[in-house]
């Protein structure tokens, strides 16, 4: 069944914002699916990439609370391949960096086992607070 | 010949094996690697929003040392910065890039580091594989005096040296340079898909068994396509590949194990150099076991 969207200023206000931070014509996105079919972490997702840049089309903000944008792991699989030339990862960072700015930490650091931070190696933790702290 | 090279972190930790064989093999080839002076962290991961100028600091600041280095002496006007690590390559290679087409960001980047010389734009970054491949594979092969026979090698190349586009070293869906060096080390090609497949990177430190699982196939398919162990270039694609077996194992216990080599070790083995640079300790799943199987260790000081 056909689903009403409504959209307003707030929508079209999100939507530049995204734009802004990304770079990427997002509305040039005209759901093809190459992103979802070359993503490796699709099966733990919440939504798939294509579903993501439709919400941000969209300008529906709760994208930012979901699942997938997090487990991005910025592989450029994506980007590579996107045939209208956009770059799903600086998307995805966009929108981790809308709530990072916020200051809200998608992880705490300090509740990684030590034994665990012992092991891992040095561009691990550098990466990972880069991506998922403010 | 004299070149400029940054190590970054986890070479002097975890990747220590990834070190010590590269610098013993391009000395091997006649390159010494000069470690950068006064280098510092590149940041691990490029920025990927627009507004972003200042994590862009860390890495142009490595690029001002080339220009010192030359200054100095130390390197003889060679603006080429030579990196191992596959995440260094890709986070110095496209903050280079982002001020060599941006001018107004270089300015805002030289202003914010005002105390150092102003970056000019005249450094290349460049990968280990990318110097090989210029020096010439049949180079490589001239130095082999302990062919690779009969060792089955998937190549693995991750993320950060093929993508995105504008710095891959190589064809971003059908690489090659990998295979070229294996083959002339003596060693025999394991192609299939994974190879270019994200290890899941920095998911590390959120979920290590999403990563596991990444893992599991990656291993899985280069094993069933007939490999017996991976070669590669990146510390975060080892752990995520090599240390990570341990979790693997823990959640397929029919799962056997299998080695993990940076490409610098296999190239150490093929020139017959000392064991002490392999840095097999290193190694998560030791390669000694399947090296002595196909008589590959030790052999060379018999002769």
């Amino acid at each position: 069944m056909p689903r009403k969207v409504i959209i307003t200023d707030k929508n079209v206000n999100f939507l530049k914002k995204v734009e802004e931070l990304s770079g990427q014509f997002i509305t040039r996105c005209d759901q093809c699916g190459v992103c979802s079919g070359s993503c490796p972490m699709i099966s733990e997702m919440d939504i798939t990439p294509s579903q993501m840049m439709r919400m941000v089309q969209l300008g529906q903000s709760e994208v930012i609370n979901t699942k997938a944008m997090w487990l991005c792991a910025s592989c450029f699989a994506c980007t590579v391949r996107c045939p209208r030339g956009l770059d799903l990862s600086k998307v995805a960072e966009a929108l981790r960096q809308i709530n990072l700015r916020q200051a809200i930490d998608h992880i705490d650091i300090k509740k990684l086992p030590k034994d665990e931070i012992e092991r891992l190696p040095q561009i691990a933790l550098v990466g990972g607070m880069r991506k998922f702290t403010g | 010949m004299k070149i400029s090279y940054y190590p970054g972190c986890t070479l002097k930790t975890n990747a220590k094996n990834f070190e010590n064989s590269a610098i013993a093999v391009a000395r091997k080839l006649g390159v010494e690697l000069i470690e950068l002076t006064r280098w510092n962290c590149c940041g691990t991961v490029f920025s990927l929003t627009d507004d972003d100028l200042i994590h862009n600091v860390a890495p142009i600041r490595n690029l001002i040392r080339v220009e010192e280095m030359n200054n100095n002496g130390l390197i003889n006007n060679d603006k080429r910065l030579l990196t191992l690590c596959s995440m260094c390559y890709n986070t110095l290679k496209r903050a280079n890039l982002r001020v060599k087409e941006n001018p107004d960001d270089l300015e805002k980047i030289n202003d914010l580091m005002y105390l150092e010389e102003n970056y000019e734009g005249e450094v290349e970054v460049l990968h280990f594989l990318e110097l090989l491949r210029d020096i010439g594979f049949e180079k490589v092969r001239e130095n082999v005096k302990n062919p690779l026979k009969g060792l089955m090698i998937a190549p693995y190349y991750g993320c950060m040296l093929l993508r995105p586009k504008e710095v891959g070293i190589d064809d971003p869906e059908g690489p090659t340079i990998q295979e070229e060096l294996y083959l002339e080390l003596g060693a025999e090609i394991i192609d299939n898909p994974y190879k270019k497949v994200c290890c899941g990177s920095y998911q590390i430190i959120q979920d290590k068994y999403v990563v596991s699982n990444l893992a599991y196939d990656i291993l899985t398919h280069a094993k069933d396509a007939g490999a017996e162990a991976i070669s590669l270039s990146c510390p975060l694609c080892a752990y995520n590949l090599d240390s990570i077996q341990k979790e693997v194992k823990e959640k397929n216990p029919q799962f056997v194990e299998m080695p993990v080599f940076y490409f610098t070790q296999l190239m150490a083995v093929a020139f017959g150099l000392d064991t002490e640079v392999f840095g097999f300790d290193l190694n998560y799943v030791d390669p000694r076991p399947l090296l002595n199987d196909k008589n590959l260790l030790g052999r060379n000081n018999e002769e």
